[in-house]
């Protein structure tokens, strides 16, 4: 076995050097009932090319983004990653080192993680970033427990705009933990009053931007209607590339920002690894989840970085701490920096601008189709429309003719009463052939 | 000095009348290492004795200080929030967590007076 | 003059302290500048053609002040990059003990797999029709997973081993729930010598924790279990190997007393690499248990994440996994993604853990490992694991201390510090020595349970000559820590890119992120 550095000689050898004449010596404390006496029922060991040959072919019964004009959307998003960002992700001493516990021999990942919040918070407008959580729905979750524990109160309000799949994260977390959610409606034109579901209980308004049908939100209001009720306002955004060309959470008065950062230096993956990009104002950083790395100096007065505020964290808090996360996204996070620091501020707004642009072309266009309506008035990069017939059935019936055409509104809401919304997503990535063979897929298919 | 007061959880508390000035001991502050943080009770808070009453945390570790006697949090060293080495420095001076206003003076009997708590230390 | 193992046996001549270098370089060691103080706001490393002229329909909301992220040109990027990775240490740079942490080798081959873009450029919400290999993939991954283990079914979707303990207590209350004793079966058993991970995870759902005292041998003693437990008991949460190295040999009558109280046995799989294909937790009476696909079957810890952590279900706790999952139709496979759905086929989800479907990434990858072992390749790996760790522990069991005595252990060794005692070193000077002869240091201070502890766990990828060198180096430092030669040890690491870092200084005036400085002052006149 190519992996196995041992040989049988080894293997007699040091079992001798160990005092033992058997392998299941070693094993002693198992059971002897329960000690296996034969391989399990699997395939046995196989070559490289044999392993290759049989992954490629189930590879190959899935559609890449890439093959044709694809627009789906609704919480991941196929965005261009330059080539130099993959190299240098898989650089062993980033690719397979671990946790910088050490921080004398871990500088080159503290020092990405001290780049990075320090992206996250600018990016956010907010006044510390974390070093990442799973993705941006559990990120999510974590930010209504922390709402929680700073306003010692235990009902969130979700905007009905919010990804059902982040919706359902929170509930599932509250259900288990005794703590109220109140679910707004699924809020395809953005009409909700969010403002009067807030009350003396409320801990934390959850409000997506651009939300899930793609609309803009303005968190302003939210956020002055949440303070003067003694809430949190909760930011949460599943476009990272729509804050380089929309005013920032921090800015409109969000408390906890929480996103997904999966379109800078990510591949869609279908559905993970992702990387959730957690932001916060300096008064709450010590009820703040997951790892933070800071600066210091080492023996010879050096700048340095370590983890730190380490007490908030499971190792040490245990059944106190703050949260139970120990691994996160640490080289999703790397490609997320990586891809940040190549395009900088400039690169990040005409990435934005380019993706806006995009989706104005697109949006005229299907405006001018008969029996197509888009709903959103403000939105980046992502619009809903309605459509006759079943968006489920049109966007199955254009995948066949190699089109992805979007994200049917009834996968995420089944029996809501949107079977007719399809939610199209249309990056830079998108050409005019592209915009032009689904309007004309869509103009056939209807 | 016979009205400071020990705790087998090494909190100090000095009375004065009706007054408790409370805060860890040398022996406790040794044993964290470097203090790095601590959460001072809240002024106004009604502690009830072996009640959680401040939270003092090192690099990698946090202990929560219970408080020694019942009473009303009169006042509250929030100095340390700002300067949490003064516990390492003064632990029984300046570095002090907060003052209650005893309500049971009777519970000061249970603790151990110095050398008491001189004696329990050396069994450790 | 070398010894047999091509070590000098005398330390080098450490010229560093006479030749300080004008740039404080050290040849391959660079000092590297933060993007923020090399980058500008007008520089970038991608050429974006300017959009089409539009009209924007952003509301009121476009941005107006800048947002201050410095970019690079691409080589500018790519030096930065490779300079800091110099400053790390990987599994690739050498022998990487870390208890508890599994850091075993991490083939390429995975990556390859990984990146075919019919894994990693689909999207979660394509049509099914359009990503039938992509739910294959993971229905086999599925089928490998409750083979290994023993069990009935598996959630997938949990994205890292503490994600995982969650979904399995989340499945044991919502069975508790059904059982209608959500009221009083509050409380989890912890061993102290758990993972930080489980108390914090129990607690997270308002579980009670309380404490199971692991016993002299270092084990769980089942006559405690069966005291503590209770109709007050929702589950024992154990980690087996535990995490003194050592296989709770008594895992049948904990389960038992805790099946006869009424609870649910949670196992922690953190080290379920030492016992694949040799034991199955389905036999021992394991009701739910996370996999670290990035610890047991090498998925890369890429500095601390992406994990995966599917978790495997027994029969009782099998119907509340939550969604997705994938059911088998006669058109192909369904991704069940919805709650409602999901009860239309018998299931009772307690909800949802995650956005999507799980780790993709790292299912390919921990697949493409297990195709490459295979079931006879895998049972062979736990067996290697072990063997060397219980090499090192034979290699040095006269000089340093064994809590527990110097009885075999599973994939990993636990010393203490009694053997440092009045030497002046403790177990964190000992560990950073370590890392100026090349090492990284061990797992310190964990377990709890010990004093000073020191957690070595090689795994099956060191070659014996990558040991004996180990052993010989471990036997040097310990002799010298005994002779006295404290400076050693109290100044470590000497060598490493950094000396000894503060971390009380970071932890009390905390700098979490860059500021720019203050404009210089000219002075005065």
């Amino acid at each position: 076995m190519r992996y196995l550095p041992l040989s049988a000689d080894d293997r007699s050898d040091m079992l001798a050097r160990v005092g033992v004449d058997h392998i299941d010596k070693l094993f002693a404390d198992i059971p002897r009932d329960k000690l296996l006496d034969k391989v399990l029922p699997l395939p046995l060991s196989k070559g490289e090319l044999e392993v290759e040959r049989m992954l490629s072919k189930m590879a190959a019964r899935n559609k890449a983004a890439s093959s044709g004009p694809f627009f789906v959307g609704a919480g991941a998003y196929k965005h261009h990653v330059p080539a130099t960002v993959d190299h240098l992700i898989q650089r062993s001493e980033f690719l397979t080192s671990y946790t910088p516990y050490q921080p004398e021999i871990a500088q080159g990942t503290l020092q990405y993680l001290f780049e990075f919040q320090t992206q996250v918070a600018a990016l956010t407008g907010m006044d510390v970033a974390n070093a990442s959580m799973y993705d941006g729905s559990t990120g999510t979750g974590e930010a209504v427990l922390m709402a929680h524990r700073i306003t010692k109160r235990n009902k969130a309000v979700l905007s009905g705009g919010l990804h059902p799949h982040y919706g359902d994260v929170v509930r599932t977390l509250s259900e288990m933990s005794n703590a109220e959610v109140v679910t707004l409606k699924p809020d395809l034109r953005a009409k909700e009053d969010l403002i009067a579901a807030i009350d003396d209980q409320t801990s934390c308004v959850v409000v997506q931007s651009p939300d899930v049908f793609g609309t803009l939100r303005d968190l302003k209001p939210i956020a002055d209607a949440c303070h003067a009720k003694g809430a949190l306002l909760i930011a949460v955004f599943t476009e990272v590339v729509s804050l380089g060309l929309v005013t920032s959470p921090g800015e409109q008065g969000a408390d906890i920002v929480v996103g997904e950062g999966q379109s800078i230096g990510n591949a869609l993956n279908f559905g993970g690894p992702y990387v959730g990009l957690f932001a916060t104002k300096t008064q709450y950083v010590r009820n703040m989840p997951g790892r933070l790395c800071g600066e210091t100096v080492d023996a010879e007065g050096k700048r340095g970085f370590v983890l730190t505020l380490s007490t908030r964290e499971q190792h040490i808090r245990r059944e106190k701490a703050t949260s139970n996360i120990c691994t996160n996204s640490g080289l999703c996070t790397l490609a997320f920096t990586i891809h940040m620091t190549l395009l900088g501020e400039k690169g990040l707004r005409s990435l934005a601008e380019v993706n806006h642009a995009n989706a104005v072309m697109l949006a005229d266009k299907l405006a001018k189709l008969p029996h197509v309506e888009v709903v959103n008035e403000q939105f980046f990069n992502e619009i809903s429309i309605r459509l006759k017939g079943d968006a489920t059935k049109i966007v199955d019936r254009l995948a066949h003719h190699g089109i992805m055409a979007g994200v049917p509104a009834a996968r995420l809401f089944p029996d809501q009463g949107l079977d007719d919304v399809l939610i199209i997503a249309n990056t830079e990535v998108n050409t005019d052939e592209d915009r032009d063979a689904l309007v004309a897929a869509l103009k056939e298919a209807m | 000095m016979g009205n400071t007061h020990y705790t087998k959880d090494h909190e100090y508390v000095r009375v004065d009348g009706d007054v408790a000035t409370f805060g860890i001991t040398d022996y406790a502050q040794s044993q964290l290492g470097d203090v790095v943080f601590v959460e001072v009770p809240k002024v106004g808070t009604h502690l009830k004795q072996g009640a959680e009453a401040a939270v003092v945390e090192s690099v990698k570790a946090a202990s929560e200080v219970y408080a020694p006697v019942s009473g009303e949090v009169i006042e509250a060293n929030s100095a340390l929030e700002g300067a949490p080495a003064t516990v390492n420095e003064d632990p029984e001076g300046k570095g002090w967590f907060g003052k209650i206003k005893l309500s049971n003076q009777s519970e000061l009997a249970a603790l151990m007076n110095e050398a008491d708590y001189k004696a329990y230390l050396s069994t450790l | 003059m070398l010894n047999r193992q091509g070590r000098p046996t005398t330390p080098a001549n450490d010229a560093t302290a006479v030749h300080k270098t004008f740039t404080g370089n050290r040849a391959l060691q660079q000092i590297e500048p933060l993007i923020f103080e090399i980058g500008s706001t007008d520089q970038t490393g991608v050429d974006i053609d300017a959009p089409a002229p539009h009209h924007k329909k952003l509301g009121g909301l476009e941005r107006k002040n800048p947002i201050g992220l410095p970019g690079l040109s691409e080589p500018e990027t790519m030096r930065h990059y490779v300079r800091l990775s110099q400053k790390n240490y990987g599994i690739d740079s050498g022998l990487f003990p870390l208890g508890s942490c599994t850091m075993k080798h991490n083939p390429r081959l995975n990556e390859k797999m990984a990146r075919l873009p019919g894994f990693s450029d689909v999207h979660p919400l394509q049509p099914q029709s359009t990503v039938q290999g992509a739910l294959e993939l993971m229905d086999t991954l599925a089928h490998w997973l409750v083979t290994l283990t023993g069990m009935d079914a598996v959630a997938m979707s949990p994205k890292a081993g503490a994600h995982g303990e969650l979904c399995g207590l989340m499945a044991i209350k919502a069975a508790i729930i059904a059982r209608g004793e959500e009221a009083t079966r509050k409380v989890v058993l912890v061993p102290d010598s758990a993972h930080g991970t489980n108390p914090a995870t129990a607690a997270l759902i308002h579980f009670e924790v309380r404490s199971v005292p692991v016993r002299e041998d270092g084990t769980v003693d089942p006559k405690v279990v069966a005291e503590l437990a209770g109709p007050d008991t929702a589950a024992i949460m154990l980690t087996n190997p535990n995490t003194c190295g050592l296989f709770e040999k008594d895992v049948v009558a904990i389960a038992d007393a805790v099946h006869k109280a009424g609870g649910y046995f949670y196992a922690d799989g953190a080290n379920f690499n030492a016992i694949v294909g040799k034991a199955r937790p389905g036999d021992l009476g394991v009701d739910a248990m996370h996999i670290n696909l990035h610890k047991t079957f090498s998925t890369p810890h890429g500095g601390g994440g992406p994990g995966s952590g599917p978790v495997v279900l027994s029969e009782r706790l099998a119907p509340f996994a939550p969604v997705p999952f994938i059911r088998k139709t006669e058109e192909g496979l369904q991704l069940v993604e919805d709650e409602a759905e999901a009860t239309k086929h018998g299931a009772h989800p307690f909800g949802r853990m995650t956005a999507f479907h799980g780790q993709m990434g790292m299912y390919v990858r921990a697949l493409s490992y297990m195709l490459s072992h295979g079931a006879d390749g895998l049972k062979q790996a736990s067996e290697d694991a072990v063997l060397n760790a219980n090499y090192v522990r034979a290699g040095l069991a006269d000089l340093m201390s064994l809590p527990f005595g110097n009885k075999p252990c599973m994939h990993e060794v636990l010393f203490d510090d009694t053997w440092l005692k009045d030497t002046g070193v403790s177990t964190l000077d000992f560990a950073k020595a370590m890392i100026d002869e090349g090492y990284h240091p061990m797992t310190m201070y964990f377990p709890l349970v010990v004093h000073g502890a020191m957690l070595i766990e090689p795994t099956e990828s060191e070659s014996r000559a990558s040991l004996d060198l180990f052993i010989a180096t471990l036997r040097d430092l310990a002799i010298a820590a005994k002779r006295g030669d404290t400076e050693r040890f109290t100044g470590a690491p000497y060598h490493a890119p950094m000396r000894r870092l503060d971390e009380t200084r970071a932890a009390r005036s905390p700098v979490l992120k860059w500021t720019p400085p203050l404009p210089i002052l000219e002075a005065a006149e």
